[in-house]
C-alpha cells in the first residue's frame, strides 16, 4: 500500500460512514434504552391496551403502596446520612492524613464495593438474626443471659438501612477520597501560613472543597439505597415490610400486574433523574475548585499518635462489610448448622459436595453468568470505546445525541430497566425473553453510562495530534485508532472490561424480572436457595463468587498504570 | 372434620385388592397404562436430559434426579426448584411468552394442576405402575397428572427452646402472649404447601385466626421448608406452618426439632406431578414420571424424603406416624383454585408482606 492510493480513498469511506456509524449505533442505543422506557411508559397509562391513569391512581391512594414508598425514601434518605457520616471522615484519613495501612484501608473499601448486596445481606442474617445470628449468640453467652433480648436484629428497618449503607458506603468514600486527592494541599499550606489552625483551615478551606464530593456522594448513595432489591428482599420481607422495589417485584406474581409494575416503576425513575440532574450541579459548580495544571502532592496531616486510634476506627467500619460477612460465610460454609461456630463436631464438606455434585442447576447458572459477564464485558466495552471515541473527536454530527444516550441509562434503575425490557422483549416483532439476549442487552445497558465515562475521559488524556500524524501518513481512521489510540487506551480498555464483567457477576435486580429456568444466573441461583432457607449452599455459592470477583479486582490492580477503581450503577 | 378424617383413611387403607378392584372400572375410560419400554429408555437417552421444575425441598428434588440418573444413566436431571406458586407463575410467564422448558413439574399446590390441564397444556400419560398402585382418586381420570407425595403443613417447636410439656398442642395455643415475636411461617404467595394450608385453615378455623396469629409478630420466610430450617437454627422457637417431612428429616440427622399435628386437625397437602404437552424432551419425561411413581421412587419418597406414598406396594418406614393416626383436614384443590387470588390478597392485607 502506497500513500497515494490510501489516503484518498479513506477520505471518501470516512465521509461515508459517518452516517451509517451514527445510525448503527444511536439505533443500538435506543434498543437498549429508549424502546424499554417507551413500553415502561405506555404501559403504565394503560388497563388491557385502553389508556387510563388508573395506575397511577392506584398508586397514590392504596396504602399498600403507599407504605412501601415512604420506606424507600426512609430508607434511602437515613442509608445516604449515614454513608456520609462514614465515609467523609475514612476518605479524609486515607487521602490526607498520615494514617497507616492506608493502601489497605482503601484495597478493603473496594472489597465492600465489589461484594453483591444480597450475599452481604444474607451474610448478616447469620450474623444478626434476632436468635440465631453468631453475633446475638456470643453476645448472649458473655452477658451469661440465654434469654436476653438480642443485640442486634437484623429483620428491622434500621437492620436493613445498616446493611445497606455497609455495601453503599464506598461509592461516597471514593468520591471524597479522589476530589482530597485532587486538591491541592498549597490551599491549606497557605491557610496555615496565614495563621489558620488545624481546625480553621479544616473548617474553611478542606471542607468547602470536599463538600460538593460529599454531596455527590449522598446522592449516589440515596440512589443506590432506593433502588437496591436484593437486600430489601432477603430483610424486609421477614421483617414484614415491602420497599418500593420488593414491590415491584411482587406484582410480578401469578397474576402477574404488568401495568402496574409499570407505573411503580415511574416514581423510582423520576426521582432518579432528577437527583442525577442535582449531583450534576453541584459536581458542576465544584469544578473551580479542582485547578488545573501540576501542584505538589497534598500535605499530610500528621496525626501523631491519633494515627492508630484512626486506623482502629477504620477498621471497626471495615469490620460490617467484609471481615464479619465473610467469616459468617465462611463458617456457614463448613458448619453442619449455619447457626454454630465450626467445631471438630460439626466441620462437614456437605455444603461443597451437595453445591458440586447434587445441585443441577449449578453448571447451567455457572455457565451463564461466564458467556454473560463475557459477551456484555466485551460488547460493552466495543459499544463505550466506539462512542467515546465519536464523542471525544467530535468525529461525526449528532454526536452529543450519542453521548446522551450512552449516559442516559445510569438514571435506570435495575429492576425498572428489567421491567422495561421485559415488557419490550416478551412481545413481536423481538421476542427475546428466555434467551441470553435480553439479559446480555439489560447489563450492557446497566454498564454502559460508567464505562462510556471512563473510557471518554482516556480519550481525552490521549493527544489527537498523534491520530493526525498518522493519518496524514495515510492510515485509515480505524487504522489509526488500532495502531496509536488504542494501545495508548489498553489499561483503561482492560479496565472497563473488567469492570463490566464483576459488575454482571453481581447484578441482581434486572436479572430476577428477566431470568428463566434455562437462562439463570448464580445471582439468581443464590436467591432462589434463599427462598427454601439453603444457608450452607449460599455460602459456599458465595465464596466461589467472591472469589471470581476479587481474582479479577487484583487483576486489574496489577494493571500498570491503573490507580483508584471506580463502579457505578 | 370426623367425616374428612375418615374417608382419608378410608382410601389409604383401602386394601390393595380394593384399589385394583376400582381402577378396572377407572382404566377403561383413561388413556391405557404405559410400561417402561426398552424403545422408551432409548429415546429418552437420546435425547439425554429432562428439566424437572418442582416445589419440593432441595435437597429430596436432587435426590430423586440423582437416583433417576443412576438408574438411567445419559440422561441428566436439571431440578428447578422454588415455591410452588412462583414455579406457576414462572411456567405461565414461559408459556405466555412461547418458551417450552419444563419438561416434569411437580407441584405442592393441585389447584396448578386444574389451570394447567384447562388451558390444555398437559400431555396425559399413566405410568403402569400408577395404573396399577395408585387408588384412582390419587390419579387424573384423563391421565394428566399423578399424585406423587402427600404431606402435612404440622407444627412444630425447637426442643432446646421449648420443653415439650409447654409446647403448642393445637393452632389456638399459638394465639397465647407467650409466642409472641417467637414464631416463623411461610407464604402463601411463594409456597403452594402454605397456600394450601391456608385455605384449610381459613376454612376450618376462619379468618379471625389468622387476623389473631397476624398480631403475634410472625417472622415470614417464603417456602414452607424454610420454618422448619429456621426452627433447626434456633431462630425461632415454634412453626406456625411448614411441613412436616423436613422437621422429622432433621430430627432424623439429631437437630433438636420435634413436630406437632395440632388437635384442630393438620392441613393435608398433595402434590401432583405433570407432564408438559409442550415439553422439549418428551420421552424422557415420560420414563422420569415412570419412575418417580414408580415402588423404588415412592420407596424413596417414603425412607428419604419423609413423606407419604400412596402406592400399595410401598411400605412405611419403621417407627414413621402414620396417616391414619393423624387427624387431618380435608385438602380440597377446586376450592383453592377458586380462593386463590382473595387468599393473597388477604394475607398480604394482614400479614403485611
Amino acid at each position: 500500500m502506497t500513500l497515494a492510493d490510501t489516503a484518498p480513498a479513506e477520505r471518501r469511506t470516512g465521509l461515508d460512514l459517518s452516517w451509517p456509524i451514527l445510525i448503527a449505533f444511536a439505533a443500538i442505543l435506543v434498543a437498549l434504552i429508549v424502546l424499554p422506557m417507551s413500553w415502561l411508559v405506555y404501559y403504565s397509562l394503560t388497563d388491557k391496551g385502553t389508556f387510563t391513569f388508573a395506575n397511577f391512581v392506584k398508586l397514590v391512594t392504596d396504602q399498600s403502596f403507599r407504605d412501601p414508598l415512604v420506606t424507600t425514601v426512609i430508607l434511602a434518605t437515613s442509608s445516604a446520612v449515614i454513608c456520609c457520616a462514614v465515609a467523609a471522615p475514612m476518605g479524609w484519613l486515607v487521602a490526607r492524613t498520615d494514617m497507616p495501612l492506608r493502601r489497605t484501608i482503601r484495597a478493603l473499601v473496594t472489597a465492600s464495593f465489589v461484594t453483591p448486596p444480597f450475599l452481604g445481606a444474607i451474610a448478616w442474617e447469620l450474623l444478626a438474626a434476632p436468635n440465631s445470628g453468631l453475633i446475638n449468640q456470643v453476645y448472649r453467652a458473655v452477658i451469661d443471659d440465654p434469654g436476653a433480648d438480642p443485640l442486634f436484629n437484623i429483620y428491622t428497618l434500621p437492620g436493613l438501612i445498616f446493611v445497606i449503607s455497609c455495601y453503599t458506603f464506598p461509592y461516597v468514600f471514593v468520591l471524597v477520597a479522589n476530589a482530597l486527592d485532587r486538591i491541592p494541599g498549597d490551599l491549606e499550606d497557605a491557610s496555615s501560613i496565614l495563621g489558620g489552625r488545624m481546625w480553621v483551615t479544616a473548617r474553611r478551606v478542606t471542607i468547602p472543597l470536599a463538600l460538593p464530593a460529599v454531596l455527590a456522594g449522598a446522592l449516589v448513595a440515596f440512589l443506590q439505597a432506593m433502588t437496591l432489591f436484593g437486600s430489601p428482599a432477603i430483610l424486609a420481607l421477614p421483617a414484614g415490610f415491602h420497599t418500593m422495589t420488593t414491590k415491584i417485584w411482587s406484582l410480578f406474581q401469578y397474576p402477574p400486574k404488568p401495568e402496574l409494575a409499570a407505573a411503580a416503576s415511574i416514581p423510582l425513575l423520576v426521582l432518579t433523574v432528577l437527583l442525577l440532574r442535582a449531583e450534576h450541579m453541584i459536581l458542576g459548580r465544584r469544578s473551580y475548585a479542582v485547578v488545573g495544571g501540576k501542584q505538589g502532592a497534598p500535605r499530610l496531616v500528621q496525626l501523631g499518635g491519633w494515627k492508630w486510634v484512626a486506623l482502629g476506627l477504620a477498621l471497626l467500619v471495615l469490620m460490617n462489610p467484609v471481615f464479619l460477612p465473610y467469616g459468617a460465610l465462611l463458617n456457614a460454609a463448613f458448619s453442619r448448622t449455619a447457626s454454630q461456630f465450626v467445631s471438630f463436631s460439626n466441620f462437614t464438606l456437605h455444603n461443597i459436595e451437595f453445591v458440586f455434585f447434587e445441585l443441577s442447576a449449578t453448571k447451567l447458572a455457572f455457565k451463564n453468568t461466564f458467556i454473560l459477564g463475557f459477551l456484555s464485558a466485551t460488547i460493552g466495552t466495543i459499544i463505550a470505546v466506539v462512542i467515546s471515541y465519536l464523542t471525544a473527536r467530535k468525529a461525526i454530527a449528532g454526536w452529543r445525541a450519542l453521548a446522551f444516550l450512552a449516559t442516559a441509562p445510569v438514571a435506570v434503575p435495575g429492576i425498572v430497566l428489567g421491567v422495561g425490557l421485559f415488557l419490550s422483549y416478551t412481545r413481536p416483532p423481538f421476542v427475546l425473553y428466555g434467551t441470553l439476549w435480553i439479559l446480555l442487552i439489560a447489563f450492557v445497558t446497566i454498564a454502559l453510562p460508567a464505562a462510556y465515562q471512563q473510557l471518554q475521559s482516556a480519550f481525552r488524556t490521549v493527544n489527537v495530534d498523534l491520530e493526525e500524524a498518522s493519518r496524514i501518513l495515510g492510515a485509515t481512521r480505524l487504522q489509526a485508532l488500532g495502531h496509536i489510540t488504542a494501545p495508548l487506551l489498553r489499561t483503561s480498555v482492560i479496565a472497563t472490561w473488567c469492570f463490566i464483567f464483576v459488575g454482571v457477576i453481581r447484578e441482581l435486580s434486572a436479572a430476577i424480572i428477566l431470568f428463566t429456568s434455562e437462562t439463570k444466573v448464580i445471582s439468581v441461583l443464590i436467591f432462589d436457595l434463599n427462598e427454601s432457607g439453603d444457608l450452607g449452599a449460599i455460602a459456599v455459592l458465595g465464596i466461589i463468587m467472591l472469589v471470581i470477583t476479587f481474582a479479577v479486582v487484583i487483576a486489574i490492580n496489577r494493571l500498570p498504570g491503573f490507580g483508584a477503581v471506580r463502579f457505578r450503577g | 372434620m370426623s367425616t374428612t378424617t375418615f374417608t382419608r383413611r378410608s382410601f389409604l387403607h383401602t386394601s390393595a385388592l380394593a384399589a385394583s378392584a376400582a381402577l378396572a372400572t377407572r382404566v377403561a375410560a383413561a388413556p391405557s397404562a404405559e410400561p417402561v419400554t426398552q424403545a422408551l429408555v432409548d429415546a429418552a437417552k437420546k435425547e439425554g436430559k429432562l428439566a424437572f421444575y418442582t416445589a419440593m425441598d432441595l435437597p429430596v428434588g436432587e435426590a430423586f434426579a440423582k437416583a433417576f440418573e443412576a438408574k438411567y444413566p445419559g440422561i441428566a436431571v436439571r431440578v428447578e426448584r422454588s415455591g410452588a406458586e412462583r414455579v406457576f407463575q414462572r411456567i405461565g410467564q414461559e408459556m405466555g411468552s412461547n418458551i417450552h422448558a419444563v419438561d416434569v413439574v411437580n407441584t405442592a399446590d393441585g389447584a396448578h394442576i386444574i389451570v394447567w390441564k384447562r388451558n390444555g397444556w398437559l400431555a396425559p400419560y399413566v405410568p403402569e405402575e400408577v395404573a396399577r398402585h395408585f387408588p384412582a382418586q390419587y390419579h387424573d381420570p384423563d391421565g394428566m397428572s399423578a399424585q406423587t407425595r402427600v404431606w402435612l403443613s404440622s407444627l412444630g417447636y425447637n426442643t432446646r427452646l421449648v420443653k415439650p410439656e409447654d409446647a403448642p398442642k393445637s393452632f389456638a395455643d399459638l394465639l397465647e402472649p407467650k409466642w409472641m415475636g417467637k414464631m416463623v411461617k411461610g407464604h402463601p404467595a411463594y409456597s403452594g404447601t402454605i397456600m394450601t394450608a391456608t385455605f384449610q385453615i381459613a376454612r376450618d378455623l376462619g379468618w379471625g385466626y389468622l387476623e389473631k396469629l397476624a398480631r403475634q409478630k410472625v417472622m415470614q420466610v417464603q417456602s414452607s421448608t424454610d420454618p422448619p430450617k429456621k426452627l433447626a437454627l434456633g431462630e425461632r422457637a415454634v412453626m406456625a406452618d411448614g411441613n412436616d417431612y423436613n422437621l422429622i428429616q432433621l430430627k432424623e440427622r439429631g437437630q433438636p426439632v420435634e413436630v406437632v399435628y395440632p388437635s384442630e386437625g393438620t392441613p393435608f397437602v398433595a402434590g401432583p406431578t405433570a407432564i408438559f404437552k409442550s415439553a422439549p424432551n418428551p420421552n424422557a419425561a415420560r420414563l422420569f414420571q415412570s419412575y418417580l411413581h414408580s415402588r423404588e421412587g415412592q420407596q424413596l419418597l417414603v425412607d428419604f424424603a419423609r413423606q407419604h406414598s400412596v402406592h400399595d406396594q410401598v411400605t412405611d418406614k419403621p417407627g414413621s406416624r402414620k396417616l391414619s393416626e393423624i387427624k387431618l383436614m380435608k385438602d380440597d384443590a377446586a376450592g383453592v383454585e377458586a380462593q386463590a387470588e382473595e387468599i393473597k390478597a388477604r394475607y398480604a392485607k394482614l400479614f403485611g408482606v
